[in-house]
């Protein structure tokens, strides 16, 4: 059973690792609540279902395509809706969460409400320590760890990573030091969507699409973000693992209550919150600046 | 102020392009394609109420739509000596969603549309809202896809007041069940005949959801009263992407048979994953997604051996059966799911309506009460809980599998002396043979 909850919690918890990372992200830099993110990665996999499904696109090609095509315009809407109302929180809260449903209603128009299928890029199957895994789930695993490496590479030996980080710090000081403050938050969504995108296309041949394909891991992804410490990327990552095995351990240990594994995960951030109210690696707000 | 001029207008072009494809697009309600009135006689209006973004809606307006189409070219219904065509209006509940906007869709249905009945509905937990609303209009109101018999114990224990529901499709929860340990009875059989197993296990991977409640209940008793050994049972989320978990837990359990009880997307997430890792265990049970034409399709092509419960297969359960099931899929490209059974429900209406010689509900369900219908899934006659009679002679359902690409009927196949005409022998998976045969 061991074996069982770390293989399966460790391939659940990449997936939340890469969305929460850009969620972060584009919190930390922009001071952002991307409500939007998820349905990026939703997007991204209805683009390469459409792709491969009725234009005969290769897989790989479809992938690049989907998320090019989901960061262009994820950056698209942050300059016309999001930006001009950066400064007023709770505008950014509802347009997200507007701009999120209405691109759902969009995909429901288009592919209606039926349950899509992208074909595995790989086929077959592995047993890990007992555990049975599909070759895909194995593919999306390693592109997971070489996605987030290499973020964390572009945010620890790039000026641009210095810059994203520095605005993240403190925005004024980073505008006195002549970072553009304006251009990195664009780029840090870029970042963020380009991820979002990511995780769309690694997760489309293993999950169902469906429009609403992006509610679960969105309450998964403030979850992790608020567990790991609002804007910390490390912290984020940390806490997606974190949940993603307290998940598998429901699964396993309570198999009635498999339906609970959301709730259990939200449960465990409660807790978090209540011992240290800033996450694991957060900044308490009084103390940001 | 060049950059809010541009804002502004682009905004204002996506506003107005949203309004014209909500106008062009689906609406709330829609008339029934060929089912208009003739100026000259009021039309009898049959609401058609389900999710019409999904499968379960979209077969609702198809059941409907055909058989309005056939009743209205034959020239419509005769009530007293007039002889009036049947309109049907789509009503989406957008139920599986939220339970509030299905309620109000049926009040919107007989307060706007002014709807004369009411056929369909299919999430439980939002039928008996919708069900206590068409209840406080006194509208005859058939249900076509919830299956909770609390639907039909309403009216036992509320004659006056839940009297104008009637169920038509599908069999209800302990009757599914009751069918569902049919099946698993022949799936069992197939592993004591061809494995050797004398005491399967097995697994029950039920979703969590009102309707399955019930059957988890029954299947810890039965089960076990079945010669069989309950390993342990599983209840995901219906709209869970990822069981792979677990899968994995009822592997490492030793079952040898999935005992199913999903109806949301969570059932193609099963499919597939269970087709992908070769898990050695037989599912078996109620799996709505995989009555669907493209369930390989949506599954990657894993599903093969998967066995549900149908409402229908192309096999003469009585002689209407096939006609329908052949129009139906000539006309959608896909196979009839029992949310069809508006079809069903509405041609009872005419039958009724008819006899009685009047649209007056109470004249109706003394109609519908007294009578036997001779429908396309079975002979119908409701008991008197406004639910269908099952067994042999009436209503049994079917139990189907997929099997080298093609849905077969395996069950009834000598049940009671009931055997469907085509019915094949259940198929057991081949890495489940592999495994167990070199034991």
């Amino acid at each position: 059973m061991l074996a069982n909850i770390f293989v399966v919690g460790l391939l659940n918890g990449c997936v939340y690792a890469l969305l929460a990372a850009g969620f972060s992200l584009i919190f930390g830099v922009g001071r952002i609540l991307h409500l939007t993110h998820t349905a990026y990665y939703m997007l991204a996999a209805y683009i390469i279902f459409h792709l491969i499904g009725a234009a005969g696109v290769s897989p790989v090609p479809a992938v690049f395509v989907s998320v090019l095509a989901t960061t262009i315009g994820g950056v698209f809407f942050y300059r016309l809706l999001i930006e001009p109302v950066r400064e007023h929180e709770t505008t950014v809260l509802i347009m997200t969460l507007a701009l999120a449903m209405f691109f759902q209603e969009v995909m429901l128009l288009i592919f209606g409400g039926h349950f899509r299928g992208v074909p595995a890029m790989v086929g077959g199957f592995t047993t890990i320590w007992g555990v049975k895994v599909t070759y895909q789930y194995v593919l999306s695993l390693v592109t997971i760890v070489f996605v987030l490496t290499a973020v964390w590479l572009l945010l620890s030996k790039t000026r641009l990573g210095i810059a994203l980080r520095a605005t993240a710090q403190d925005r004024e000081v980073a505008n006195l030091m002549g970072i553009n403050v304006g251009l990195t938050a664009t780029l840090a969504m870029l970042i963020a969507v380009a991820l979002a995108a990511i995780a769309g296309a690694v997760v489309s041949p293993l999950y169902v699409l469906e429009p609403a394909m992006w509610t679960h891991p969105l309450v998964v992804v403030l979850a992790v973000v608020i567990v790991g410490g609002m804007g910390s990327i490390k912290g984020s990552i940390m806490a997606a693992f974190i949940l993603a095995f307290a998940e598998t351990l429901i699964v396993f240990l309570v198999p009635n209550g498999a339906f609970l594994r959301g709730a259990f995960s939200l449960f465990i951030m409660l807790v978090v919150l209540m011992l240290k109210p800033e996450g694991l690696y957060g900044v308490f707000f009084e103390g940001e600046r | 102020m060049r950059k809010n001029v541009f804002s502004f207008m682009v905004l204002a072009i996506a506003l107005a392009l949203a309004l014209a494809v909500t106008a062009c697009g689906k609406t709330a309600s829609e008339q029934g394609k060929g089912a208009q009135a003739p100026a000259s006689a009021q039309p009898i209006k049959i609401g058609v109420v389900g999710p019409m973004g999904f499968v379960q809606g979209e077969h609702h307006w198809l059941g409907a739509t055909m058989v309005a189409e056939e009743i209205n070219k034959a020239g419509g219904i005769k009530v007293g000596d007039k002889m009036r065509p049947v309109e049907v209006v789509k009503i989406d509940t957008n139920e599986i969603n939220s339970v509030t906007d299905a309620a109000s869709a049926v009040e919107r249905a007989l307060t706007v549309d002014k709807v004369n009945f009411l056929v369909g509905g299919f999430r439980t937990e939002a039928v008996l809202a919708m069900q206590e609303v068409a209840m406080d209009y006194k509208t005859i109101f058939m249900g076509c896809g919830a299956a909770h018999t609390e639907l039909c114990d309403r009216v036992e224990k509320n004659y006056d007041r839940f009297k104008y529901w009637f169920r038509v499709t599908p069999l209800n929860s302990n009757l599914l069940a009751k069918v569902d340990f049919l099946l698993l009875a022949e799936a069992a059989k197939a592993l004591r005949e061809q494995l050797g197993i004398q005491k399967p296990k097995v697994a029950h991977l039920a979703e969590k959801a009102a309707w399955a409640d019930p059957i988890v209940a029954a299947a810890e008793k039965t089960i076990p009263q079945m010669g069989m050994e309950l390993v342990g049972t599983w209840r995901p989320s219906a709209t869970a992407t990822d069981v792979t978990a677990e899968l994995n837990a009822i592997k490492d359990s030793g079952a040898q048979i999935i005992f199913a009880t999903l109806s949301g997307p969570v059932g193609v997430v099963v499919g597939r994953q269970w087709g992908e890792l070769q898990i050695p265990a037989m599912p078996v049970g109620i799996f709505v997604e995989a009555q669907k034409k493209g369930w390989l399709e949506a599954t990657g092509g894993k599903g093969n051996y998967v066995a549900t419960m149908n409402t229908y297969a192309r096999t003469a359960m009585t002689d209407k059966t096939i006609s329908f099931y052949d129009a139906f899929v000539q006309r959608s490209g896909q196979f009839p799911t029992y949310n069809a059974g508006t079809y069903e429900a509405i041609n009872i209406l005419k039958e009724a309506i008819e006899k009685a010689g009047t649209l007056e509900a109470d004249a109706l369900i003394k109609v519908l009460e007294s009578e036997t219908f001779i429908g396309t899934a079975g002979k119908l006659k409701f008991d008197k809980k406004h639910d269908v009679t099952f067994g042999p002679g009436f209503v049994t359902s079917v139990g189907t599998q997929w099997q080298d690409g093609e849905l077969v009927m395996f069950w009834p196949n000598g049940w009671e002396g009931v055997t469907y005409p085509g019915a094949k022998p259940y198929k057991l998976a081949p890495w489940l043979v592999e495994k167990y045969k070199k034991k």
